[in-house]
């Protein structure tokens, strides 16, 4: 259960030192119930209070890294079921699956073709994050050596999918960080969990049942492996979709630790259809899943994924921002129009949609306006003359075209007279208030030639 | 370790609402979030209407041109294709010819087309005007007249107009879907305001707006579900109303959607690009809670009664 102030105000000294920053003892107690601080800030609580504390207001499901360095992914550490309540924090992985029957030139193909999906959306990279070898032919040294051959070819982190012994075998003949084990069930998880605990890799466990997945993770637990990853074993859309559930439920309302770790899921073994795989996957990336492994992450479907994983994933009260700056779009030169708008996401992408559907070539100014779409920036003194003509003249624009023309969106029609006066020698044209009506206007607009 | 199943119970449910007159269609009637079946009953799912559009489509991108093409021009035809051929459970007329700043086809015109549509198909109809506010109005009012007896949906009203449209489906017996932009309050407003003038809350739809992935999907996702919540959680009246989202013509806008494979190889096959698309657009709308989704392209379809049905509904 999570620990009110007063909870953690009876552990603390009570001596009132200061030396946490915080004045006093309760003020700190509050703070750290909020989250908002951290014990190791206090430098007189006992080590019992420390180890009874950090127990209990460790967060209601654990994080857990895969991998190391550049590549690794984290994922869980998730405090809402809905996005709206707060956001969702760590976005789920997407994992292309390899077996190690796969045919070695088709998996050198496959995994050229990862590494190039690779995109730029608002400022973020998007991009697939892990490689799941399965060890299908049963064989210990075939898997080592695909392992060996995947971890030479790609950085992403890897999950290895085995028996105990052919992943103890995979370690020895390559250098892999951390990578998931999958996984632990009732049968081995002995001899899993001593490979994790001896390769310091998170480790993945599969039950028979919700009701074995308490018993297993507990033990775990009480071995000291603390970085757990569930698969609750079904492989319908139906029941996955109603076990994640159902674990994220039990992990943040129930406050039941034996479920709080992120989840791994398999559309890959759920469908042969690789269009459904794509579903599968998206269903999981709005509910709840930690891990999505794929046979299939060619482009068209990873794009779609990857984007849909940043619009659920996206802060609700930090709208999504584009930098500022000057954008040609249809090959801008220099007789091109000059329009502006604000750095708000979606006022970026709709407007620089119509000017590409509209193949007319424009410098698409953006305005750092904080996120605010055009109108609420304009009354919140964002988008105002003084704003824009200072990023007008501060920008090498005008070594770009040889006109002063700026044009501005319809809804701030009426700053176009103080704009004039603040910008000397430039011409403010009103555009239209709709980027629906952008490729009309552009076909009649041709800015006048210095 | 017995796993006691975390389930939740909600007090509010979302009204059914049957469509239609021939082979009528019933929307909503759920007492719980979008497949929770495992606390609760959804016993119609999301029903997938079809755009059939007035007037040939300016622009679509080539893949709808290979599977709508030979239709496109004669909305009798394509609605007909839509029923028999696609599985549509509603088709979707989308009066854009109607819009002054394009074909602008005359009142009498869109209510010819209307009626042949409706002559030709047994499902239920919804006709969605051009989105001129005032033009609307006026097809719309017309289109109700026209109609009566055959429970159509009319739609969109929205706060410049639909005062004249939910009077003429109050007259003539046709639903109405109410549109405001991205907003739970907004919604609610606009249902408030129209029962005001004394239309039954049975004839209301909510088409709180539609961002398609990558294009604001993030806000009306949580609109939706915000909406549901309130239905479900806070039993409140006003928006337990089905609630329509209008994506296809919202995703095909999108240039992920349409763009050629030359000018963007990176984007890998653009035929399953655009479905995709849809795709994940109408997946993640359903999640969010949406009874009845405005669709265009027959594979997007397929593959969401595909997902429908294996979520057991």
């Amino acid at each position: 259960m999570a620990l009110t102030g007063m909870d953690i105000f009876k552990q603390l000294p009570k001596t009132n030192c200061g030396q946490c920053g915080i004045p006093t003892c309760l003020a700190f107690a509050m703070k750290l119930a909020a989250g908002g601080a951290s014990l190791e800030q206090c430098p007189s609580v006992s080590e019992e209070a420390k180890a009874l504390l950090s127990e209990a207001s460790a967060p209601p499901m654990r994080g857990v890294t895969i991998g190391e360095g550049d590549y690794a992914l984290k994922i869980g550490e998730e405090l809402v079921m809905y996005r709206h309540e707060k956001t969702f924090f760590n976005p789920p992985g997407y994992a292309l699956l390899i077996e190690d029957t796969d045919d070695p030139a088709a998996v050198d193909s496959k995994l050229q073709s990862l590494k190039d999906t690779v995109y730029e959306r608002v400022g973020q990279t998007l991009r697939a994050n892990l490689v799941a070898v399965k060890n299908t032919s049963g064989d210990a040294g075939k898997f080592a050596d695909m392992v060996k051959k995947v971890a030479s070819a790609i950085e992403y982190p890897l999950v290895l999918m085995a028996e105990p012994a052919a992943i103890e075998a995979a370690f020895v003949s390559a250098d892999i960080k951390k990578p998931l084990l999958y996984a632990a069930t009732a049968a081995n998880v002995d001899a899993m969990a001593e490979i994790a605990k001896k390769y310091g890799a998170p480790l993945a466990v599969k039950p028979a049942s919700l009701d074995e997945l308490g018993d297993l993770t507990t033990k775990l637990d009480g071995m000291g492996l603390k970085d757990l990853v569930i698969d609750m074993g079904t492989r319908t859309l139906k029941e996955t979709f109603q076990n994640l559930i159902f674990t994220r439920r039990a992990a943040l309302k129930k406050k039941m630790r034996p479920f709080g770790y992120p989840t791994i899921t398999f559309p890959a073994e759920e469908t042969a259809d690789d269009m459904m795989e794509t579903v599968h996957a998206a269903v999981y990336t709005i509910k709840y899943g930690g891990v999505m492994v794929l046979k299939d992450l060619s482009p068209e479907k990873a794009y779609a994924l990857f984007v849909l994983r940043q619009n659920v994933y996206t802060d609700p009260q930090r709208p999504m921002q584009v930098d500022q700056g000057f954008y040609p779009i249809n090959g801008a030169n220099e007789e091109s129009p000059i329009l502006i708008t604000t750095n708000f996401s979606l006022t970026y992408f709709i407007v620089s949609s119509e000017i590409e559907g509209s193949k007319m070539p424009v410098w698409l100014g953006i305005v750092d306006t904080d996120g605010l779409s055009t109108l609420t920036a304009w009354a919140a003194g964002k988008f105002v003359p003084e704003r824009i003509a200072a990023f007008i003249t501060k920008s090498d624009i005008l070594d770009k075209v040889k006109h002063k023309t700026v044009v501005i969106p319809g809804y701030v029609a009426q700053i176009s007279g103080e704009l004039e006066e603040e910008l000397q020698g430039w011409k403010i044209v009103v555009g239209p208030r709709e980027a629906a009506d952008i490729p009309s206007f552009l076909k009649s607009f041709q800015p006048v030639m210095a | 370790m017995a796993f006691q199943a975390p389930t939740e119970s909600y007090n509010g449910k979302i009204r059914e609402i049957k469509l239609g007159s021939a082979a009528q269609v019933a929307v909503g009637g759920e007492n719980t979030l979008p497949f929770y079946t495992f606390e609760g009953s959804v016993p119609n799912g999301p029903k997938i209407a079809m755009e059939v559009f007035d007037t040939e489509p300016l622009g679509w991108a080539d893949e709808l041109k290979s599977v709508l093409g030979d239709v496109w021009g004669d909305p009798v035809a394509w609605a007909k294709k839509c029923e028999s051929e696609f599985g549509a459970d509603i088709i979707c007329l989308q009066l854009a010819g109607t819009d002054p700043n394009g074909a602008n086809r005359s009142v009498g015109d869109a209510v010819a087309t209307v009626k042949a549509v409706l002559d030709a198909v047994s499902i239920p109809v919804i006709v969605y005007g051009s989105g001129n506010v005032d033009k609307d109005s006026e097809v719309l009012k017309a289109v109700a007249e026209a109609t009566q007896g055959k429970n159509v949906v009319l739609g969109p009203a929205v706060e410049d107009n639909y005062k004249s449209i939910a009077a003429a489906a109050m007259g003539f017996g046709a639903k109405v879907a109410g549109e405001t932009p991205i907003d739970v309050n907004m919604a609610k407003q606009l249902n408030i305001l129209m029962s005001n003038l004394g239309i039954a809350v049975d004839n209301l739809l909510i088409d709180p707006s539609t961002g398609a992935l990558g294009y604001g999907l993030e806000y009306c996702f949580s609109v939706n579900e915000r909406i549901k919540l309130a239905a479900l959680t806070q039993n409140d009246n006003m928006l337990q109303s089905p609630t329509i989202s209008n994506l296809g013509k919202e995703v095909w806008k999108a240039k992920e959607a349409k763009i050629s494979q030359e000018e963007a190889p990176q984007w890998g096959d653009q035929r399953k690009r655009g479905i995709i698309w849809e795709t994940l657009t109408a997946v993640s709308v359903m999640l969010a809670g949406a009874d009845l989704l405005i669709m265009r392209h027959p594979e997007s379809v397929k593959l969401i009664k595909q997902t429908i049905a294996e979520f057991g509904i």
